[in-house]
Order: C-alpha cells, then structure tokens, then sequence
C-alpha cells in the first residue's frame, strides 16, 4: 500500500464530490435537520392522559378522587361518560385512553371501612402507554388511599422503596433519544454516502480507467472512505453540539473518547457502504440493498428505540452486525453517563472489528470484480 | 387522449419481464419482506420484563431475601449479579451489565418488625427512559404489596382503602407486539411502493429508452398506468405473504373485516407508488431520486405514529402528520387488526387517504406529461 497513491484517489474523490453541489449540501444538512426535526418532534414522555370519568357515586369522595388524577399532571380528564356505552365508545373512537369507573355507593363503603374496587378501562391497543398509565394510576389511587384513611399524611408503609433515577434524573425521553439518533442518523448517512461510489464508476466505465493505473485495490478503497470520513465526522460534531445546545442534551464524558470512538465508528459503517456498493453492479440495486440492509435495522434493530435485552436470543446476535448498537452504547454512555475508557473499551474492540472485516471483505470483493 | 386496453395490457407485460428478470431484485421483492418482518416483529417490543438488575442485601434475613424473591417471581426483574457494596450497582450500571439496583440497608428486617418505616433504596438507569419509567412503577408496586401482604400477616388493618383493577381492553395481556407488528406492515408496504417505483421513470430517461417510448403511440396515461399496475400486484400479493406470517407466526389477531384491510391497503400502496412516481419524474438522476426519496421517508415514518404517538407530539408537529399518509394508514391498520373496525368506523380516513393517492398519481403523471414537451 501506498500512501500517496491512496492520498491522489482521496483527492480525486474529493474533487468529485465538491462538483455535486447537490450531494454535499445534502451530505452536510441531512444529518442537521434530521437531529433537529427529531428532536423537536419525538417525545416517549407520558403525559397528560386523556382520560374519562364515568362516577356512578356522585359523591365528595368520587369527585376528589378524579381532581386527584388530574392534580397529578399525569391525566386530563376530557369526558365524563354517564353509561357503560358512553364510555365503551370513547375508547374505541379513542377519543380518551383511558375510563376511570367509580362504583355506586364508593363514598358509604370507604367511609365503613371497607375496600372499594375502582375499575380503570385501559385502551390497551397502545401496550407501552397502557402500561405506563396503568402504573401511574396505581401510585395515584394507593397514596390517595391512604391519605383518605389517616384523614391527611400518608400512611406509615411498612416497607417502601425509595427511587432514584441516574444519568437521566427527570426521566427525558429527549435524552435519551438525541444520543442515540447520533449514532443512527450517521449510520444512515454513512450508507448513503458510499454505497453509490463504487457502482457509479462501474456504471459509468470510469473503474477500467482506475484499474489499469497501478493503484491497488486496498487503496481505491480507503481512499474512497477518507472524504467521506471526514465528512461524517464533522456530522457527528455538528449532530452532538446541536443536541446540546438546542436540547440541553448533558455532555458528561470526555469529548477525546467520544472523537476517537466515532472515527472507529465511521470506519465500520462506511465500509459497510463500501462493501454495498462493490456487491452491487448498479446503482439501483446498491440503493434497493443499502435501503434494506441499513435504514430499518439501524432504527428498529440498534437498541436506539427498542431494547435489544427484550428481544430473542437469536435476534440479540443478529443485532452485533449493526455497528449502530455499538455507538448507540458509546453515545449514551459518554454523553450520560459519563463514562471513561474502563466501561466503553468492549464497545471500542467490536468497532474495530467491525471495521477491519468491513474493509477486508470490501476490498476482496473489489479485488475479484476487478479481474474478472 | 383516450386509453387503449390493448397499449396498457402490453405495457404491463414490458414492465412485469423488467421487474422479474433481475433475481436480485425478485428477492428484494419477495424475500425481503418475510425476513423484514419476522426480524422487526420480534425487535419492536417495548414490553419491559426480565429487566437487568443488581441486588446488595445488606441485610441477609429472611425478608430481605423474600423481597427479592418477590421481585424476581413477578417476571419484571430478573437478578444478574448480587454483592454486598453499593459500589457494585455503581459500576453495574455504568457498564450497562444491569438496568437497577435494588440495595437492602442493614435493618431491614428489624425495622420491619419493630413496626418502622423499612426502605429499600432502588436506583434505576435512566438513559433508556421508557424502561426506567415502566420498571419504577413495577418495583413500585411490588414493594407496596410486599408491605401490604407484611403488615397483614401481622394482623394490621389493610382491608380498608381503595383498590385499582384495571383493565385492557383489545390487547389484555398489554403485549406491544400486537400494536406494533401491524405497523411494521405498513412500513414495509411503503418501502416497498417506493423502491420499485422511484427509479422507474428516470432509470428509462438516464438509460436512453424513454425517447423510444415516446415515439411510440403511448400517451402519459397509458404509461403511468404501466407503470403502476405492476408495483400495486407486487404489493398485493406482499401484504398477502406478511399479513399471513403476521396471522400465524406472531398471532397477531385479526379482529376487522378483511376487505376493509385489503381495501386499506390497496389506497395506500396507490399513495405510496403515486409518491414514488412523483420523485422519480422531478429528479434527474438515479442519485438524485435516492436523495429526495431519502429525505421524505424519515419524517414520514417518525410523523406517523408508528413508534412514537402523535399526541405526544408539539402542537406544530401533530397537524403536520395530517399531511401524512402512513399516519392514516398506521390508524387504520390498527384499528382493524386490533379493534375490529371496518369501512364504514374509518371513512374519514379512507377518504382522505383516496384523496392523496388520486392527487399524488395525477401529479404524477402531470408532471411527466410536461417533461415529455
């Protein structure tokens, strides 16, 4: 390998790309605008439930018991059904999603002494909120409980659990979507950028004219990658500083760790690309492979949304050849949590991995199209 | 210009042999959406069990090991490393190795006994904030049962009070697979109209056989209509594979009319092939139609309810999802898989869905019809 040879092809490369006014602009915008809309757009955050209240008590207790579940900020109460009809049909037109159902005579038997059921209707359609709505409203109805029977003060509990949340204290959904678009927004972009490379000069005749130079196929390859390394890591800088300064996204960890990961990062994911586009003999099926290989599973497949602990044994595997699962752990935990070296270096050892295989595969198949 | 049958027909058949000669393209078409979906089916699950967690039992009594007992039975939390200082939660955690700690102070069990408040401290990673908030209402309510069955075995009053008992409906088990699959449908419908369809017109155009067609006597019509019978068959028969893989793989039930996701279907594959026409005939190259087709799907699938709800969304952002078609059909899908809605529950959705596929065809092929002059 030489380095000036790989040096002249990252120049032509770079020549090229500064021409398609289109494809630069879009390469340096794309991953701004996607980190902005996202982030303005996208919210996990439970809350203000629309709820309905169908009170078949009417009475002082039955109301407090609904201005409790509004006071919480947790639920809204939209609509207060008078039958079982009523509130059969807001949840199935979705209107509320949720029935909170206080029986009759809910007053005399609290005031006896006995346990009274309140039933909550959940529309359980959408499973994550349902749950979510369903452990709130189980808070709300304990500790009203017992400040109704102790007549204000919260019953002395037995046994309590006291929680804190780390790295996250207020439990943002933005913090934890932002660090983690990082690294599936550059996946996405690093595919993009490199997966027409290569099937273009072959489309366009132009690769016999690089094959009968004396530069080697390593070098066509890396040298290929450079621009759009650097490229991509001036997206990564761009992607982290809008996220900290449009959305207060903590910077825990040391910005050097973040750098040097993301550069292993890239490498993986451009050679991904890379190796795409050498597979591919033209452009639309480098698109059609880089559209199915790439886009759904760095979002569904990542960790970035779904936790890949839940999923089967099987999948979990699957998932260790997306390299945005690694920088998804590396983004969160550097941001986050502030991690060091200590906890990121198994993160660190796949990227290079990932990179290394990536690069040799790219440049064999490169190697053997070239010949025949 | 009138239509003739006879130029559609053969149109149709010249597009059919382009889209089934290439084998790459024919396991694009086929296979990738089964393997799509038996993948995604399984990732798209938000359902928190068997959550990572810690345990330092200072304590070591029987209740202390009861508590935990009782945490790991529920299925919520399952224990995967257990130390005596709280600087093993700490590294646990920063590592990622467990989601909670749950520390049990020296006294527990005394405290217990002695009839004084006993605390547990728990300490949750929140980076992945869904499970953190899910996991803290679980452990929540377990420990207050803990409590409740403790204070009763000792004969103290726990009867009176208010009892929540909630109820599911459509989905009892609360299981996000059923919310979620049906919309993994929708997404790979989609990205299915869309790249059997970006490419087509300005492939012909880069390759040089649209002035051969032009010369021909097809009008814009007839060749749009070539254009998208094949892509709206090879849908078809798409969501027939995966709603099949859907039904008896996932069991995902099926509780609308089938004609109604049929006829669902067929409007918004019509939208989707429209939009991928659109793009094709604006762009001038391959390259440009990849782009373009790049910078409308993001938005339209994190605008669509299909992760994140629309009602969570900013004001601004839940009227521009009225401008989304996969938004529409995520409702319908759902509705009909889960709630057993049909036709005449979705109108409203059926017609504005029609609307848009009708003007993104037509604009379609305004479009052409003025690159052609």
């Amino acid at each position: 390998m030489d380095l000036h040879r790989l040096l002249a092809i990252a120049r032509k490369e770079a020549i090229q790309l500064r021409r398609d006014q289109r494809s630069l602009i879009l390469a340096f915008a794309l991953p701004l605008f996607m980190v902005l809309f996202f982030g303005y757009a996208i919210s996990w955050d439970v809350k203000d439930i629309r709820l309905g209240v169908w009170d078949q008590d009417g009475s002082r207790a039955s109301r407090e018991l609904a201005e409790v579940f509004e006071a919480s900020g947790y639920f809204t109460i939209l609509e207060r059904p008078a039958s079982y009809r009523e509130a059969e049909e807001g949840l199935s037109k979705a209107r509320v999603r949720g029935v909170l159902v206080i029986p009759p005579g809910f007053a005399r038997d609290l005031l006896a002494g006995r346990r009274v059921p309140v039933q909550l209707l959940l529309d359980g359609s959408d499973a994550n909120t349902a749950t979510i709505a369903q452990n709130y409203a189980g808070a709300i109805v304990a500790r009203h409980s017992s400040q109704v029977l102790l007549g204000g003060g919260d019953m002395p509990l037995l046994a309590g659990a006291e929680t804190r949340i780390w790295y996250n204290e207020t439990l943002e959904s933005r913090n934890m979507i932002v660090p983690g678009l990082v690294a599936v927004i550059m996946s996405i972009i690093a595919a993009m950028l490199t997966s027409l490379t290569i099937a273009r000069e072959w489309e366009r005749g132009t690769m016999e004219q690089l094959a009968s130079t004396p530069v080697k196929a390593v070098e066509i390859v890396l040298g290929k990658l450079l621009p759009y390394l650097i490229i991509g890591f001036f997206d990564v800088f761009v992607v982290v500083t809008a996220g900290i300064l449009v959305f207060d996204v903590p910077f825990q960890g040391s910005p050097l760790l973040l750098g040097v990961l993301s550069i292993l990062f890239l490498f993986g994911a451009l050679g991904v690309g890379i190796f795409i586009s050498s597979v591919a003999e033209s452009q639309v099926v480098a698109m059609q492979v880089a559209m199915v290989a790439t886009y759904l599973p760095a979002i569904l497949l990542s960790g970035f949304l779904f936790d890949i602990s839940g999923m089967p044994t099987l999948l979990q595997g699957i998932t260790y050849l997306i390299p945005a699962r690694y920088f998804v752990v590396v983004t969160r935990g550097v941001l986050l949590k502030g991690v060091g070296v200590g906890a990121m270096w198994p993160q660190a050892v796949a990227m290079i991995v990932f990179a290394a295989v990536g690069l040799t595969l790219a440049t064999r198949i490169f190697k053997k199209e070239i010949k025949a | 210009m009138k239509i003739s049958p006879l130029r559609v027909r053969v149109l149709i058949q010249k597009e059919m042999r382009q889209l089934f000669r290439d084998p790459k393209t024919k396991r694009v078409m086929f296979a990738a959406p089964i393997i799509q979906l038996l993948l995604f089916g399984y990732a798209v699950n938000t359902d928190v069990r068997n959550v990572t967690t810690v345990v330092v039992d200072q304590d070591r009594t029987a209740e202390s090991r009861l508590l935990q007992e009782t945490l790991t039975a529920s299925g919520y939390f399952r224990i995967v490393e257990a130390g005596d200082s709280p600087r093993q939660i700490e590294a646990a955690l920063d590592a990622g190795r467990a989601v909670m700690g749950v520390q049990i102070p020296p006294g527990f069990a005394l405290a217990l006994k002695a009839g004084e408040a006993a605390t547990a401290q728990i300490l949750i990673d929140g980076t992945s904030s869904n499970t953190a908030t899910v996991a803290q209402g679980y452990a929540g309510r377990i420990v207050r049962d803990f409590a409740l069955d403790r204070a009763s075995e000792r004969g103290l009053p726990t009867e009176a009070g208010i009892d929540l008992r909630a109820r599911a409906w459509y989905n009892p088990d609360l299981s996000s697979q059923v919310y979620n699959v049906p919309g993994v449908i929708g997404l790979l419908l989609l990205l299915m109209a869309l790249l059997l369809t970006a490419l087509a017109v300005v492939r012909e155009r880069e390759l040089g056989t649209l002035e051969q067609l032009m010369v021909s006597p097809i009008n814009p019509k007839e060749l749009m209509l070539g254009k998208t019978v094949p892509v709206l068959i090879v849908c078809l028969v798409d969501l027939a594979i995966i709603t099949v893989v859907a039904l008896l793989w996932f069991h995902i039930p099926l509780r609308g009319p089938i004609v109604a996701l049929l006829l669902a279907a067929f409007v918004y594959i019509l939208a989707g092939l429209g939009a991928g026409l659109l793009i094709s005939t604006i762009s001038k190259t391959q390259q440009e139609a990849f782009l373009t087709m790049f910078l409308f799907i993001l938005p339209g699938i994190i605008l669509s309810g299909f992760m994140y709800p629309v009602d969570t969304m900013p004001e601004v952002f839940q009227h521009l999802t009225l401008l989304n078609p996969i938004r529409y059909f995520m409702e319908m899908v759902r509705g009909i898989f889960l709630k057993g809605q049909g036709i005449m529950d979705l109108w409203i959705h059926f017609l504005v869905l029609t609307g848009m596929a009708l003007t993104a065809v037509w604009g379609a092929s305004q479009r052409f019809k003025k690159s052609l002059e």
